[in-house]
């Protein structure tokens, strides 16, 4: 294993579900299926699915939440799958997660003082109740709370701060790697931005690597440096963001980059779309699993998986090379002169710019 | 609180428009700020409106009160008049009657599952609108239902008609709400984030199948969304709302390659791009005000980098060229301000 990888998947699997009896067979859900990856130091890395990809089952996995039914998941060098008692301590000190729904995954009955020192009285025992609250405030302070919240109740808080929490929760242990499901998505776009700013702000200043699950492909192409990209338990194409987005090799990637309605004009090219919808993970089809929504599926693809090939920007696909990949063109900025001078007094005026009004009594348009 | 005369009034008389919407303004009983302030809405045939906003803008009132779906007792409508072709309502005195909904205008939700009954097969709670609607018989219904289901892209409506809601997926579900809401041809179709909860190649198959109906029957959409993409896609014209109020308005292409109130450009600005990468995000500061807490004038003001003490007299929503209009004292804001370093 090399030394800038922190995080490693080696096939793992993840199946849920025994299989019922002779009487009622029900065939396993096959969340996760054979799934490879390295998670570099200090980087951050994204899986990136459409829902039932089973990207949330991985990001389980890797946290050693969930139990693998084969394969191992090593950090920083050791084989975590299967941890328990004080080591799995070490490691939960190490990871933390930060969930989706900022509404929920914080205790309402818990002020927000509790809820951000409750992982250190967990993980620092011996730290004096005065320490652990200048620590809190330090943390609240972080991500731009301030520590006098530190009494109050999550419901007083709006779901950007909600979520603020949870990741002032989350730094509290001091981890090295923090996994985040839908960090932003149940947010809206102008609080959104504020969060995604705080995560790279954290992980440049604090030296973390961040592992995101998201199925925004804008947002995983702002903050991420690597991308996975799943289909149905497995890898379907891997590597940096830039390549990825630039010259999806992937059938499937592609597909879904042209599904992404934008706004700055180019129109979503209404061909290349795929066919239908996922097919159940407990029957997914034979061969490349993809191929039922395919449009350039073949016979071969319905009997033999392809494998992940290539060496930094891998793809699992037979007939990559021959499904031509037009770079996408570039897109001429729609907006006119005078809005983009526009956009950039905006920029200047919410990044600690002195608006200075022209005439305050000319401008007076009523 | 004075409220600025509406200048959209002139387009009210205008021939073309299939539904217009004039003045709305209401407010929820006990509170002390109206919920909708002023709103104007119009779509001609064939015509796609978004109206665009996050959470707490009252685009989603504004879409209920449209349908008469504001339970009256709690919801008290001060200004407001409605309407659909010929027909006119003054929302203040008239209550919207029944026939309307699911026949002139129809609406679907953001979570297909909630609004099916789970305990009917798909073809009855299909063939039931139509049937409350158009009379006739049972089995005639049920056949309409069965063109409706083909119309819409889903393989065997023969079959699908005999399923329950469980059996089917988010996206398919999708498209049985579209069917119900099309049965009865309406004129008007209130779509409230419909593709909000699903994925991304679905909803690209649904705002494709959402275009195509509006192509074939000449209906007027009004789509609730809280994403710009989805509005650049399938949007002719967009109404943008903050606070209850419409900040701007216009045609989708003028106001994507022009826009001028300071939210609108906040909203644009904090988007993640696919072109530009890593850039540090820029950001609408702080949160949306609670409906007490909305300060009067312009409700933007709290968290505009360029307001200033004028800016608590309400801005009117004024043409800043054909057809756009923006509710800002300092638009065109590269004419007004400038910021130093």
């Amino acid at each position: 294993m090399r030394d800038d990888v922190i995080l490693e998947a080696v096939d793992v699997v993840k199946h849920f579900g025994d299989g019922g009896n002779w009487l009622s067979p029900k065939p396993p859900v096959q969340a996760v299926d054979g799934v490879s990856l390295e998670v570099r130091r200090g980087e951050t890395f994204a899986i990136v699915g459409e829902s039932g990809c089973g990207k949330s089952t991985l990001a389980r996995l890797l946290m050693r939440l969930l139990e693998p039914t084969e394969g191992s998941v090593l950090f920083d060098g050791d084989e975590v799958s299967h941890a328990k008692g004080e080591v799995l301590k070490t490691l939960r000190r190490q990871m933390q997660f930060i969930f989706q729904d900022p509404f929920s995954s914080l205790n309402p009955r818990m002020s927000v003082g509790k809820l951000v020192g409750e992982p250190l009285e967990v993980h620092a025992p011996e730290m004096s109740t005065e320490d652990r609250r200048a620590k809190v405030a330090e943390l609240l302070r972080k991500v731009g709370l301030r520590p006098e919240h530190a009494g109050r109740y999550p419901h007083e808080f709006s779901g950007g701060q909600r979520q603020r929490i949870g990741i002032a929760r989350a730094l509290a242990s001091g981890p090295k790697l923090i996994i985040g499901d839908e960090p932003v998505s149940a947010l809206d776009v102008s609080v959104q931005a504020q969060v995604i700013n705080l995560l790279g702000d954290l992980s440049r200043d604090l030296g973390l690597t961040l592992v995101i699950i998201a199925h925004d492909l804008g947002v995983i192409r702002h903050m991420s440096d690597r991308v996975a990209v799943m289909y149905l338990g497995r890898i379907v194409e891997i590597g940096t963001a830039e390549e990825v987005f630039a010259t999806p090799l992937h059938p499937y990637t592609q597909a879904l980059l042209s599904a992404i309605p934008s706004i700055d004009g180019a129109s979503r090219d209404k061909k290349s779309g795929v066919l239908g919808e996922m097919p159940s993970p407990s029957d997914p089809p034979p061969g490349c699993r993809f191929h039922t929504r395919c449009l350039h599926a073949q016979a071969r693809c319905k009997s033999e998986s392809p494998k992940l090939q290539g060496a930094d920007h891998q793809v699992a696909c037979h007939f990559w090379k021959e499904i031509a990949t037009q770079p996408a063109p570039a897109i001429p900025s729609r907006r006119s002169d005078a809005a983009e001078a526009r956009f950039a007094l905006y920029r200047a005026a919410t990044t600690g710019g002195t608006v200075i009004h022209h005439d305050e009594t000319a401008t007076k348009r009523i | 609180m004075a409220i600025a005369a509406p200048t959209a009034g002139q387009e009210l008389a205008s021939e073309d428009a299939l539904f217009v919407m004039s003045d709305l303004t209401l407010r929820f009983k006990g509170q002390k700020n109206d919920v909708v302030q002023g709103v104007n809405l119009r779509v001609r045939r064939g015509e796609v409106l978004c109206v665009v906003g996050e959470s707490g803008c009252g685009k989603s009132v504004t879409s209920m009160a449209i349908m008469g779906l504001l339970p009256p007792n709690s919801a008290q409508i001060s200004s407001g008049k409605m309407r659909i072709s010929s027909d006119e309502w003054d929302l203040v005195t008239d209550r919207l009657p029944a026939e309307l909904r699911g026949n002139k205008i129809a609406m679907i939700f953001q979570e297909p599952m909630t609004s099916l009954n789970p305990a009917f097969r798909i073809g009855n709670q299909i063939a039931e609108v139509v049937q409350r609607h158009q009379g006739g018989t049972r089995a005639a219904s049920l056949d309409r239902a069965e063109e409706m289901l083909q119309r819409v892209g889903i393989a065997n409506p023969g079959q699908r008609l005999r399923e329950y809601p469980h059996q089917l997926s988010g996206g398919m579900r999708q498209r049985v709400m579209i069917a119900m809401a099309l049965a009865n041809e309406p004129q008007i179709l209130i779509a409230d984030e419909p593709t909000t909860a699903l994925d991304v190649t679905i909803q690209a198959q649904i705002l494709d199948l959402i275009a195509d109906l509006r192509d074939e029957t000449g209906m007027g959409t009004i789509m609730i969304t809280h994403d710009l993409g989805v509005v650049a896609e399938i949007a002719d014209t967009v109404a943008v709302m903050y606070g209850g109020q419409v900040v701007e308005q216009g045609p989708v292409e003028e106001v994507f390659r022009n826009p001028q109130h300071p939210y609108t450009i906040g909203l644009m600005s904090a988007m993640p791009r696919l072109d530009k990468p890593g850039e540090r995000l820029a950001i609408v500061p702080g949160t949306v005000p609670t409906i007490s807490n909305m300060p009067d004038g312009c409700r933007f003001r709290t968290r505009c980098a360029f307001a200033t003490s004028y800016c608590s007299k309400r801005p009117s929503l004024s043409d800043i060229a054909p057809d756009h209009s923006v509710a800002c004292h300092y638009a065109p804001l590269e004419a007004h301000v400038r910021v130093s370093a």
